[in-house]
């Protein structure tokens, strides 16, 4: 059976749920017909996959030094829990 | 729920019974792993290194005093990216209380079709190329430069990698906005670093524009 055809504007519409995974067989199917003849989709696809690798690098947001412990000097000057503080 | 994931609540929830005995290094046993989480939040909304720590301090000491309300029905961390979001606009609202409404919460249109503005050939990015400093402070400056409702979701999915559902339960949005917001942000900042990161840096050479109409 053919697939029916998908346009340009309606795969970048859906580009975000395809890195999840989240679109059903069929529109997966001709979303990958569509980038498998479509270079333009396959910039922005590759790209939007890139933009997440990215920002979800670990290393993306560094504390600054000495974070943790001036953090854990203030827990240790606590009072305990539900006891007002000052 | 994993093996994993069950495991890590139990040993949660015994270290939340430490803290309520009494055990207040318990408590940091029970932050330490979330930090880099709070203060990646927290510096998402307020923007600079300093406010960000204040906020993520704030809301750390905010949840030891509110930890008898922890009910569990959530993931302590999620609770927990709570309130620091909500300490976090605090600082915010504080901050721009001489303003009618702050430039930066301008709502960026969510209706509407989303064309891309070029089609810069981006391959997938060598890893070594992260630890490069300038696209680091690039990719922050672009996501700086999202509104805060893009932003926001942004941060929890692909930066904590928090669920649709968990996402939902901070910002009090719909699962629906939660994946428009997602995709536009994405999409955005797209926008924003292919043009940089399509080689030129890499290879000097200039970024090529294309427009098939």
């Amino acid at each position: 059976m053919a697939t029916i055809e998908i346009s340009c504007v309606e795969v970048w519409r859906e580009i975000s749920n395809y890195l999840e995974g989240e679109i059903p067989a069929d529109l997966r199917e001709r979303m990958e017909k569509h980038f498998s003849a479509c270079a333009h989709c396959t910039a922005v696809l590759d790209g939007t996959r890139n933009v997440v690798a990215l920002v979800g690098d670990g290393t993306m947001f560094q504390m600054p030094e000495g974070f943790s412990k001036r953090l854990y000097e203030k827990i240790r000057n606590l009072t305990s829990p539900n006891v007002p503080r000052d | 729920m994993s093996a994993i994931q069950s495991q890590s609540r139990t040993n949660e929830a015994y270290l939340i019974k430490r803290v309520s005995d009494g055990e207040r290094e318990a408590f940091y046993e029970l932050v330490r792993p979330y930090e880099r989480m709070v203060y990646a939040t927290a510096i998402s909304i307020v923007k600079n290194p300093a406010d960000a720590e204040e906020v993520a301090q704030e809301a750390v000491l905010k949840a030891f005093s509110k930890l008898a309300s922890f009910r569990g029905e959530s993931k302590f961390s999620t609770w927990l990216i709570q309130i620091t979001y909500n300490e976090a606009r605090m600082k915010l609202r504080k901050a721009h209380s001489n303003l009618y409404e702050s430039i930066d919460d301008t709502p960026q249109n969510e209706d509407g079709e989303f064309w891309p503005k070029d089609y810069a050939d981006w391959r997938p990015i060598p890893s070594e190329l992260l630890e490069e400093n300038e696209i680091r402070q690039a990719v922050q400056d672009a996501i700086s430069s999202l509104s805060t409702n893009y932003r926001e979701v942004l941060i929890l999915r692909d930066v904590h990698r928090l669920s649709i559902k968990e996402t939902t339960m901070i910002l009090g949005i719909s699962e629906g906005s939660v994946k428009t917001r997602l995709h536009r942000a994405r999409l955005l900042l797209r926008d924003n670093l292919a043009p940089g990161i399509d080689g030129s840096w890499i290879k000097g050479q200039a970024y090529r524009k294309v427009r098939p109409w």
